[in-house]
């Protein structure tokens, strides 16, 4: 559908190794605004080296980075952040004794007055925290309390707020639902596609087939630094996806090995008391 | 499948919070950390009020006062330090470092006090900047950088004096040149009506107020709460935690060297073996006070009641007649309780 555009994000033929180990290896992959774009794999597969580079972590080894169509070799995460790509790490940098409000701000805090009295502007900040998070659907009686009360779904939520709020254009999730219940997964999987309709180009990095399936638009499946499946959404059933994720062709010959050595499922005989 | 894609707009999770719309004065009230030790400063005050009758008098509350601002000072800065979760064990020989810094410097090259206040400053600013530079280079616990900082200090001050001096104590300053202007501002009274009031009082208050300003209402105070909080996540969101925390180290040196100058004023010559065991006392206080020992919670004004309570049992035991001797018995019940009034006040005031 946006095919035609410029990707915001876009790796091609990007390869990276930790001295001898290749951890990623030929990768290409071109993220779109108005996109959730998934990144999918198991332990190992990558998908950590993938945004570290593009999140501007680590440096990359061979092939081409570019943003917007320009290239970029990225020396920390400050580059990144100043061209929009913000990443919303699993720990989601939050102080949880601190007011959501002051942790929303924290690092980028509003001033007024000149120096001697240069205080916070903490009106505006309570007022922009509360903005901001209903215009994400997130409804708090108090913005006062310390974020460390909210559920894990909401901090989460709030760390992708604060990300949009502050300009990122790319929105870098890693991980966001892992260590949440169905419930909470379903709250974040919403303001996912909430960020995706406010415009944003989103990378969700996830081991779970089922969540990404839901809201996703472009699925990258990682294997062994590789890619497994580059497919868009209309291309492919959550079948598909799972199978790819469980490991693909590797599972389709384990099957036949397991054919082969004695009909398919395991048949315990309970033969002979 | 389909249907997820149009995404409307998001839900509204209000659910686990519509019972509690808004949080309540008594909520909010019994949510401050200061609460515990000001219940505990009203328990404590209406014993010796009690029991005491020259504790009742204008007086005797001057001098309640005058204590409570000596070790309340330094408190404000430790109270600071302990929010940005570390800890300074070298802030009460430090006080006598600065003391005898000053003092001997004046003294020895015969130049006007003020020229030792300033270097004293230098010197406690200094300490402090050591004490940061080497936490955050070496990622060391604070306990021990500055445990050390205490030991080198504590042989510093005795062998420098007898080395400078000849002698465990410095020399009178007091027909100096400046002497008589540091008094005015270090170690002098004001007359309120009928009661005599030590200037100390009334810098404490004014330190408090800065304090706390500065943490509820500045970047820097901001930043003080999250790197105490979570100094990884503070990082991550561009905090500069490392300058944070050595800006903490020498409001410690600060606090300490007003502390110490106030000491040489008031007494014109300084005892080198003074100020040993006084950190703990600060350390005390500001948790009495409400500061969480792990950093990242407390207030300035709960270290000013901690410090209070501090400064009021030690005047209230003489007031009564008690042997003062059982002072400490009575500092280390206090904090004991007050940890414990804090936690259970914390706990309730999270669980309604």
């Amino acid at each position: 559908m946006t095919d035609n555009h410029t990707p915001v994000v876009e790796l091609d033929g990007v390869g990276k190794s930790y001295g001898n180990i290749r951890a990623l290896d030929q990768v290409s992959l071109a993220v779109h605004e108005n996109q959730v774009t998934c990144i999918l794999g198991d332990n190992g597969a990558g998908k950590s080296t993938l945004i570290k580079i593009v999140s501007g972590l680590h440096g990359y080894d061979e092939g081409s980075y570019r943003v917007d169509g320009v290239p970029v070799r990225f020396t920390s995460p400050r580059d990144a952040l100043d061209r929009g790509i913000a990443t919303v790490y699993q720990d989601l940098a939050v102080v949880p004794l601190m007011p959501v409000w002051r942790n929303f701000f924290l690092g980028s805090e509003i001033t007024t007055g000149t120096w001697p009295l240069r205080r916070l502007d903490v009106g505006t900040m309570r007022a922009t925290t509360d903005t901001e998070l209903k215009k994400m659907g997130i409804d708090l009686p108090d913005v006062e309390q310390p974020i460390g009360t909210l559920s894990g779904g909401q901090r989460q939520c709030v760390a992708i707020a604060r990300a949009i709020h502050f300009g990122a254009r790319v929105l870098i999730l890693d991980e966001p639902t892992a260590a949440l219940g169905v419930k909470q997964s379903g709250v974040v999987l919403k303001y996912i596609a909430a960020a995706r309709d406010a415009g944003l180009a989103v990378i969700f990095i996830t081991h779970n087939p089922h969540h990404a399936f839901l809201v996703g638009d472009h699925f990258t499946v990682l294997q062994h630094g590789r890619i497994e499946l580059d497919a868009a959404r209309a291309d492919l059933t959550l079948d598909d996806l799972t199978h790819h994720m469980a490991g693909g062709a590797e599972l389709d010959t384990l099957r036949h090995e397991l054919d082969r050595a004695g009909g398919p499922g395991p048949q315990p005989q309970l033969s002979g008391t | 499948m389909t249907q997820v894609h149009p995404a409307p707009a998001p839900p509204t999770p209000r659910r686990e919070h519509t019972q509690v719309s808004r949080k309540s004065w008594s909520k909010r009230f019994f949510g401050r950390p200061e609460v515990g030790s000001l219940m505990g400063a009203v328990a404590i005050f209406v014993m010796f009020y009690a029991i005491a009758d020259p504790f009742r008098t204008p007086g005797a509350q001057s001098t309640v006062l005058y204590a409570s601002s000596t070790i309340g000072i330094v408190t404000v800065g430790v109270c600071l330090l302990m929010i940005g979760g570390e800890f300074d064990l070298s802030a009460g020989v430090g006080v006598t470092t600065s003391a005898l810094a000053a003092s001997m410097f004046a003294f020895q090259l015969s130049l006007n006090v003020w020229v030792g206040v300033v270097f004293a400053l230098l010197v406690s600013l200094g300490i402090g900047l050591f004490n940061g530079f080497v936490l955050t280079r070496t990622k060391l616990p604070s306990f021990l950088v500055t445990l050390a900082t205490f030991l080198m200090l504590q042989g510093l001050n005795l062998a420098m004096t007898k080395l400078v001096t000849g002698n465990v104590a410095t020399n009178s300053i007091s027909d100096m040149d400046g002497f008589d202007s540091a008094k005015a501002i270090f170690a002098s009274s004001v007359q309120i009506g009928s009661v005599s009031v030590k200037i100390t009082v009334f810098w404490w208050l004014l330190f408090v107020a800065v304090a706390t300003w500065v943490l509820l209402r500045t970047k820097v105070g901001n930043w003080i709460f999250a790197v105490g909080g979570k100094a990884d996540s503070a990082r991550a969101v561009g905090v500069p935690v490392n300058r944070t925390k050595i800006g903490l180290f020498m409001t410690v040196g600060f606090t300490a060297w007003f502390a110490g100058m106030h000491k040489l004023f008031a007494f014109n010559t300084v005892q080198s073996g003074e100020g040993v065991g006084q950190e703990l006392i600060f350390i005390a206080a500001a948790v009495v006070g409400g500061c969480l020992l792990t950093g990242g919670y407390g207030s300035a004004i709960g270290a000013a009641i901690g410090a209070f309570i501090f400064g009021m049992t030690g005047q209230g035991i003489v007031f009564a007649n008690w042997n003062p001797d059982w002072y400490m018995f009575f500092v280390g019940i206090t904090l004991l309780v007050a940890t414990l009034l804090n936690l259970w006040v914390r706990n309730r005031a999270a669980r309604r």
